[in-house]
């Protein structure tokens, strides 16, 4: 296979713009059949526009996508067909029941009521909605409203699926459940791409991710050699007093000897170390400071890439 | 720029769109024939009767007929005009821009065109009921007894695209809903008044019937009026034309327009 033939989604060199400003510059990914793929990145990094230039929903780009086969724009119209869409507002049918969105969304598939129907009982049961099939979108909570979502994508039996900050503004029991059916779609055999700036999804998720930032993809690999590559494998949060001032002064005068780098962000002093003994050993002589030690983790790793300054 | 404006390329997925519309309207049915039928047919019977009366009883201004028979046809296709009109903005504002509806139907695979021819066809479907449920009521009301008249039907349904495919430039657009209140104050409600459905197009000032010759209301009701009252319109070629231009440009223009807004 050298161009990869069987994978559902490939994207080559795809540029957008707005105007003057470039907001997707190159990017470049290929995401395999059965995988569960991440696209992480700061808010205006670029997420959103590649994925709707995925869809075909994008207007004018340069580049080349190919989505379940078809190209993108040209034949967007037939890729949409095998892919089901989790986008980042809900946009229910506010005028309907949670049956009745099911069936007028498979309409726009070409399904018919019937077949729509068959289907719905276990949609509903997939997404923990039974007995809701009658319920009005307004009555549904924010969680049941985000699995609602995620059946209407499933309503067309898609083999790929795309998930725009799926788990956006839930509580954590909301996470867990929408995650457990994520999961679910992939032993299913099914191929996802979402993105997310909560590390913790991507790295129960996704069997690979890539982290954009600025319109390029900045680093990719799997969660688990994207920590590896990325930073050292210990982390020593370091927080307190110091000689009657912050810890930003013991990080600039002390942390070198011990860390391999060394990062103050608030009252924080992030060291990474491959061998913490040292510095726990030090600090233990350091009554002001206080410190958490922890492995290192995807979130340590987006912020070596992406920076700590925060993008509004 | 020029590319948002190529030809449209609706596919049969329009129907899928009209069907979602018209599932929401069947809920809701009754009242809104009500509220569409309540508006219009105050007009036509406050106007009819009441200014009617005050009308001189030997003199023939009508045309041999009485002010509400005369009245009868230009209300039916001003009822039609407000109903795909308001359909077509606040309505269609509210699925593009509050509801997100149309994002929603263009995740499947339905293009805008689609989106766009079905939210014109649905308006124009309200605006043909809107016009067959006034002219049930001209019919019982006696006000018409041609079979000419049958030809409204298909008549309020091409007022309707026209209405449906100007409006929908306004929703592609506009801002906020308080963008619709130019059009309305400035284009729908001065063109009732000069498109001669409360009197002949003649009493006005030749500049002013001039200006009427463009507005699309006087297309209709030129081919109403004479068909409700059971006589063949003339030039009836070419008001027809007139309205399928409008229905056409305004269709093409507002699919132009929404596409630069949504397919960014």
């Amino acid at each position: 296979m050298p161009d990869g033939g069987d994978a559902p989604l490939v994207v080559a060199d795809l540029k957008k713009r707005y105007g003057r400003q470039e907001v997707v510059r190159g990017v470049s990914f290929r995401i395999a059949r059965g995988e569960c793929f991440a696209l992480l990145g700061p808010n205006g990094a670029g997420k959103t526009t590649t994925l709707r230039c995925c869809l075909g929903l994008a207007g004018a780009a340069s580049g080349h996508i190919s989505l379940c086969g078809f190209e993108v724009p040209a034949a967007a119209r037939a890729a949409r067909m095998r892919v089901g869409v989790v986008p980042q507002m809900d946009n229910l049918d506010p005028d309907f029941t949670v049956a009745e969105n099911l069936l007028v969304f498979g309409r726009y598939f070409g399904l018919s009521a019937a077949e729509v129907r068959a289907r719905t009982p276990a949609l509903l049961e997939f997404a923990g909605l039974e007995g809701k099939a009658a319920a009005p979108i307004q009555s549904l909570s924010g969680g049941m409203k985000r699995r609602l979502t995620l059946a209407r994508a499933l309503v067309n039996d898609p083999e790929f699926l795309v998930l725009d900050e799926p788990t956006t503004g839930l509580d954590p029991q909301a996470r867990h459940l929408i995650w457990d059916r994520l999961k679910r779609l992939v032993q299913q055999g099914r191929t996802l791409l979402l993105t997310t700036h909560f590390m913790d999804e991507a790295e129960r998720l996704a069997d690979r991710l890539a982290v954009m930032d600025h319109g390029r993809i900045i680093g990719e690999g799997s969660p688990r050699a994207m920590i590896a590559q990325h930073v050292e494998a210990q982390v020593v949060e370091v927080y307190g007093e110091w000689n009657g001032s912050g810890v930003s002064a013991w990080a600039e005068q002390r942390a070198g000897a011990f860390a391999a780098r060394a990062e103050v962000s608030g009252e924080t002093a992030f060291c990474y170390v491959n061998d913490a003994r040292p510095l726990l050993a030090h600090l233990a002589g350091e009554p002001g400071l206080r410190y958490l030690h922890r492995p290192a983790n995807l979130e340590d790793v987006f912020l070596k890439l992406t920076g700590r300054e925060l993008r509004d | 720029m020029m590319r948002h404006f190529s030809a449209p390329r609706p596919t049969a997925r329009t129907l899928a769109v009209w069907q979602r519309n018209f599932l929401v309207w069947r809920k809701l049915a009754i009242p809104s024939v009500l509220g569409n039928l309540a508006d219009p047919m105050i007009y036509m019977l406050g106007f009819g009767y009441g200014v009617g009366a005050l009308l001189p009883k030997n003199v023939d201004l009508f045309g041999g007929v009485s002010y509400i028979a005369f009245l009868a046809g230009g209300s039916l296709c001003a009822a039609a005009m407000n109903s795909a009109t308001f359909e077509a903005l606040y309505s269609g504002f509210s699925r593009m821009h509050v509801q997100k509806t149309w994002d929603a139907i263009m995740n499947a695979p339905v293009s805008l065109d689609d989106v766009m021819l079905g939210e014109m066809l649905w308006a124009a479907s309200k605006a043909t009921l809107s016009g067959v449920a006034i002219l049930v009521v001209v019919w019982l009301l006696g006000l018409s007894s041609s079979w000419l008249s049958l030809g409204l039907i298909p008549l309020v349904l091409l007022v309707g695209l026209a209405f449906a495919g100007l409006g929908l430039i306004m929703t592609a657009l506009a801002p906020s809903y308080d963008f619709f209140m130019y059009y309305f104050t400035l284009f729908i409600t001065p063109m009732t008044l000069l498109s001669g459905v409360f009197f002949p197009l003649e009493q006005l000032p030749a500049a002013m019937q001039a200006v009427a010759q463009l507005l699309p209301l006087t297309h209709a009701v030129a081919l109403a009026r004479p068909l409700l009252l059971g006589a063949l319109p003339q030039d009836a070629l070419l008001h027809l034309a007139a309205l399928a231009g409008f229905a056409l440009a305004g269709f093409w223009i507002a699919l132009g327009l929404a596409r630069r807004r949504l397919l960014t």
